[in-house]
């Protein structure tokens, strides 16, 4: 079997196969709950820990389950894995729970889940598996964050609203406000505002790809100019 | 992978034998994930409606066991839903207020529910919206986190302002809109006093009537 690359693994769940920004998988809750900085952060965390959870179930028993009922296994696994992070959601983030509502069921049909189980948890071992999903969660979350803190402080002028919901009552005081004199930009909260700020993420993560590449190239050719004979 | 030397039945059995066993083991993992939970669920749920039911009534102002003592009640045309809850705050058995949840308004897009506390002597102790699809950054300021607009119904009555001064300012009323959205504002004033109406006419019923709580059956 071939060597597994862990830092592979690890940049590309964060980066260069990004689920949100580069397969473009699981948008719809992405869409939905990125109003403010701390919903997009709990959906992340639960996709996080239901796509860690199935990756690592999926990989430990890739030799038992036959290749034609491999799929409805998948499904009975990753819907039973939310079910369970949806109760625990229930019981120690009530608030939160409320607010994220069918967002949380529908954790199951995000396609980012499926997909690593099957492109990469059922050919991989557990510990490269359990490696992946965590990097891919992140690498959602990550976008999760920095759109609804976009749209949080485009739209309603204040960051970390609602932190207690997430980190208890001592978070109240987190918030970060501009004052009551901004009016906010309705449009950042309203959807439109969802599909404009995505289309921003991807068009800044292609162009910073685009000039580390420029720049990997100008070094290559720098190099072969100085090792190059006189 | 089916082996080739398998009989086609024989594969069909084990492949259903394997989803058989996950379906097993994941309906186990959510049942004991749903033991593990439901106690805490249904705490953190008791906390959530204590919260509502705290912000339109201080704690301190009753003794009761506010959970445990009320009725429901089929008055649609006066309080707007199907059904209402009305929560008795009382204080060493003398009435202190009562608590309507839910009484629904008429908002821009779609029913505002609405928790309503009412003092024995018809002065408002509190309203507080409980879900709403208002327009972000017009009608939502209905909600508490957004602007203090609602907190003002707090000590008013239908003596103060007068039954007639219950609209908003636009329509001659005493109350505030907001810049940009006035059904919103108008359909919780028209709700709120409609509630005091109705309490005028039946509070003495609403206090007297035996508490309908039953004591969960662990049989």
């Amino acid at each position: 079997m071939a060597e597994i690359d862990y830092r592979r693994i690890v940049s590309d769940g964060l980066w260069h196969n990004n689920q949100a920004l580069v397969a473009l998988l699981g948008l719809c809750p992405l869409m939905a709950v990125t109003n403010t900085l701390v919903n997009g952060l709990g959906l992340g965390l639960a996709t996080t820990a239901v796509l860690l959870g199935s990756n690592v179930i999926v990989s430990a028993i890739r030799h038992w389950v036959r290749a034609e009922v491999r799929l409805p296994v998948f499904v009975m696994i990753i819907a039973s894995l939310v079910t369970a992070v949806e109760l625990v959601m229930h019981a120690w983030f009530h608030e939160l729970y409320l607010i994220l509502g069918i967002f949380i069921p529908l954790i199951v049909t995000n396609c980012t889940i499926i997909g690593r189980a099957e492109a990469f948890a059922s050919r991989n071992p557990v510990a490269a598996s359990a490696l992946d999903g965590l990097s891919m969660g992140l690498g959602s979350t990550a976008v999760l964050v920095v759109l609804g803190g976009m749209r949080e402080f485009i739209g309603q002028g204040t960051l970390f609203s609602g932190a207690h919901l997430l980190f208890g009552e001592a978070a109240r005081h987190w918030e970060l406000s501009l004052g009551d004199g901004y009016q906010g930009l309705l449009l950042a909260i309203l959807p439109p505002g969802a599909f404009i700020g995505l289309g921003f993420l991807i068009a800044i993560k292609n162009i910073l790809d685009k000039r580390s590449a420029q720049a990997a190239r100008k070094a290559e050719t720098l190099e072969a100019a100085l090792t190059s004979p006189q | 992978m089916a082996k080739s030397s398998e009989r086609p039945w024989v594969s069909a059995l084990i492949s259903a034998a394997v989803l058989g066993v996950f379906a097993v083991l994941g309906a186990s993992l959510v049942g004991l994930t749903y033991v593990g939970t439901a106690d805490r669920i249904a705490q953190s749920e008791r906390e959530a409606l204590y919260r509502q039911l705290n912000a339109v009534l201080p704690r301190d102002e009753y003794d009761n066991e506010l959970l445990k003592d009320y009725i429901d009640i089929q008055v649609p045309r006066a309080l707007g839903a199907a059904q209402t809850r009305v929560y008795r705050g009382r204080r060493q058995g003398e009435r202190v207020a009562l608590i309507f949840s839910p009484v629904i308004a008429q908002g821009y897009s779609g029913d505002i529910k609405l928790v309503i506390g009412i003092r024995e002597d018809g002065r408002l102790s509190g309203v507080r919206v409980l879900s709403h699809q208002e327009t972000p950054g017009l009608g939502d300021k209905i909600d508490a986190e957004k602007s203090p607009w609602i907190l003002g119904f707090a000590g008013k009555s239908l003596d103060h302002p007068s039954e007639d001064q219950w609209k908003v300012k636009r329509d001659g009323g005493a109350f505030d809109q907001f810049t940009g959205a006035t059904i919103t504002p108008r359909g919780v004033v028209a709700a709120v006093k409609k509630a005091l109406q109705y309490f005028r006419k039946a509070h003495e019923q609403l206090f007297e009537a035996p508490s309908q709580y039953e004591a969960p059956d662990h049989g």
